[in-house]
């Protein structure tokens, strides 16, 4: 789960972290009472991407007024980032921040190390915007250390950060508090990412996150919900949001043929052989391995609901999975809804024969496929306007 | 001969009284698995299918004499069935749930290496030795005893693979699901050692996918290591960069963990890889024929 720059901000604070002084705005005139408390600002849309000062949704104003008018022009307007997708991100909320005088900018970030199940402590002394291109073209700029995750971080790993990262001796102490609560709320809130970029050294000699994102693991939110809450479903994908209530594995993608596959490895190699006879899928889709008949049938509605899909490809292998449960769901979701595409239907695996029979027993037009490319190359036909040959 | 499990295992089955854990329960004793036990805390007493119920893994253990433990409990509480395992001194552990916390599993990972117990998964569909053990979710019907051995992260995945196989008469030694999470228990160079030391094991078929890079580990022990032919196929080739793919494990970051490099890099060490999922067997039967050794791994004309 992603949240706000101003909520990952709000969380790093409570840890001890320092974070420049801001206000959360949802109006222009909230942005000019902000403003005024603070004399020359700078204002940051607040949208789930990074890179929004090249897209125009980072501005700095000198008085209250232009904070205003500036403010008047960010809101609504429609931000597009290299991480939003080329449909963009609308600007409901801006934060409002000090404009700070910056003498260096440093990266800072904690992730997961999964080779040694551990975290891992990622820096550079070249931190800002360019990160990911120092990262391609310098990567002996970015230093990384191993921590335990059982035994949290310990003083010579903070050491041995500082002085790879060159961090000068006047800011070891506020260096080393930042590092210890990115640390302790990486592990006390299972994150996935805690990332300042850029840390900055102001003209005053102190260390300020002047960016943060935090971002958490979605298996663990059961065991914290004040962070379940800081949840912005505007910032979700709509059918991406509808398919996560129904503990679905759904992404949005931009061809037409509508994906509904049991498995991640299967779902993503279904996308492959769709690929491979020349169609592109509108959708991944891993119905899990525990759906009920109600979820396969949400699943498959969500299908139905996208306008490009012209053609449905449903790609069973049942383990845990039943193939009665989907055949079920997808007759019942059939039923509801009509369906108004031709649909193909490949089953194999646990409970197969009883779900080829509800099928048949439906009255459906079901397009049946004897395996997966079969059944791509149909669906890849249909889809194009052809029959299924 | 196979790895891991064989007609001598003895399995207990943690949360054998949950919905999951019964009906894969019923289908793992249909398939001919040795299921000696089970274990819900509060339920000691009870019996699933004529199988003792015990209220801890310690108690089943002293009672049955099992080896081994499949797990079927929910992620809140499945890295404490682990822990439970392994503290009882089980030898193999195999987790199917999914969706445990990264963390969870990272103290998990930090616990067993202390200790003698292997773990299979989490989020994987288990192991099977065709005609004699399932452990696990795999639909059994399409296995067929052999020599040919299966890895893969992903579980349908592995069942694509194995019906390719079998179609084509090729039997299986054992199949095994590693599991998609990021932090697991064996990853594809300790399962690949372990099919280059099974006298029965002639060839393998191993499935990989976008993310992490143990395919690039293994591609690199394949090349130091295996005598034996390995076939391979990358599922995620087509997956949009920066999206997640379902699996916790399947995502591209920072140029590393791509389709096209773990190809390269499994090419490079000489196994064949398989353009498209269709064709993993046929893959496979090509291996086999360039080593000269087709006709020993046919099972059925």
């Amino acid at each position: 789960m992603k949240i706000h720059e101003y909520q990952a901000k709000e969380l790093l604070k409570e840890y001890g972290a320092p974070v420049p002084e801001g206000t959360v705005c949802l109006t222009p005139e909230e942005v000019f009472n902000a403003a005024k408390a603070l004399g020359p600002c700078v204002l940051k849309a607040q949208i789930h991407s990074g890179a929004r000062g090249k897209a125009g949704g980072v501005k700095f104003a000198s008085t209250a007024k232009e904070a205003e008018e500036l403010a008047g022009k960010m809101f609504g307007m429609t931000l597009v980032t290299n991480q939003t997708g080329p449909q963009g991100r609308t600007v409901r909320r801006i934060l409002v921040t000090d404009a700070v005088k910056v003498r260096k900018e440093y990266y800072l970030s904690v992730t997961g190390d999964m080779a040694r199940a551990g975290l891992l402590i990622i820096g550079s002394s070249e931190g800002g915007t360019e990160i990911e291109d120092t990262a391609k073209n310098h990567p002996e700029a970015i230093i990384q250390v191993p921590v335990s995750a059982v035994e949290g971080l310990k003083y010579y790993e903070m050491l041995e950060t500082a002085d790879r990262m060159n961090i000068p001796m006047e800011q070891r102490e506020q260096f080393y508090t930042l590092l210890k609560a990115m640390v302790r709320l990486y592990l006390e809130k299972d994150c996935s990412l805690v990332e300042i970029n850029p840390l900055v050294e102001t003209e005053e000699g102190n260390l300020l996150c002047l960016d943060a994102k935090v971002n958490f693991d979605d298996n663990a939110l059961f065991r914290h919900p004040e962070i379940t809450m800081l949840r912005d479903i505007a910032e979700e994908d709509e059918k991406e949001y509808r398919a996560s209530q129904y503990d679905l594995n759904y992404v949005s993608l931009t061809g037409n043929i509508g994906c509904l596959v049991n498995g991640a490895g299967l779902a993503m190699a279904t996308m492959d052989i769709i690929r491979k006879f020349g169609g592109y899928p509108a959708n991944f889709l891993d119905v899990g391995g525990s759906a009920t008949a109600e979820k396969v049938a949400a699943a498959f509605k969500i299908l139905l609901s996208d306008p490009n899909v012209k053609a449905i490809f449903i790609n069973i292998f049942g383990g845990i999975m039943k193939c009665d449960i989907i055949a079920e769901g997808v007759v019942a979701a059939a039923k509801e809804t009509g369906l108004a595409v031709p649909l193909v239907v490949r089953l194999e695996g646990t409970n197969v024969e009883k779900g080829r029979e509800i099928l048949s027993r439906s009255g459906m037009n079901i397009v049946s496929a004897k395996d997966m490319a079969d059944g791509a190359h149909k669906a890849v036909c249909l889809a194009n306007g052809g029959d299924r040959e | 001969m196979s790895i891991l499990v064989n007609r001598d295992t003895k399995l207990l089955v943690q949360g054998i009284t949950g919905h999951q854990g019964k009906y894969h329960t019923e289908q793992m004793i249909l398939y001919g698995t040795n299921v000696v036990g089970g274990v819900t805390p509060g339920k000691g007493g009870q019996t699933v299918f004529d199988v003792p119920v015990f209220n801890t893994v310690r108690e089943a253990k002293l009672a049955t004499g099992a080896n081994a433990s499949v797990i079927y409990v929910p992620p809140k509480a499945a890295a404490d069935s682990i822990l439970e395992a392994a503290d009882a001194g089980l030898d193999l552990v195999i987790c199917i749930t999914e969706g445990i916390p990264v963390l969870d599993m990272a103290r998990v990972k930090h616990y067993l290496a202390g200790t003698k117990t292997k773990l299979i998964g989490p989020n994987c569909p288990g192991i099977i030795t065709p005609g004699e053990c399932k452990a696990g979710i795999l639909p059994g019907y399409i296995h067929k005893p052999g020599h040919v051995g299966v890895i893969s992260r992903s579980g349908t995945l592995t069942y694509e693979a194995v019906n390719q196989l079998s179609a084509l008469g090729i039997g299986q030694s054992t199949a095994i699901g590693i599991g998609g999470d990021p932090i697991r228990g064996l990853g594809f160079t300790e399962v690949l050692e372990l099919f280059e030391q099974d006298p029965d094991t002639y060839a393998v078929v191993m499935i990989g996918e976008i993310g992490g890079s143990g395919e690039e580990e293994a591609a690199e022990f394949i090349r130091k290591n295996m005598t034996k032919p390995v076939a391979a196929f990358i599922s995620g080739q087509t997956a949009p960069k920066g999206k997640r793919m379902g699996h916790a494990g399947a995502i591209i970051s920072g140029g590393k963990g791509t389709a096209e490099g773990k190809i390269r890099a499994l090419r490079d060490c000489g196994v064949l890889v398989a353009d498209t999922p269709d064709l993993i067997g046929e893959t496979l039967k090509a291996a086999l024929i360039n080593a000269g050794i087709y006709n020993q791994c046919r099972t059925e004309v």
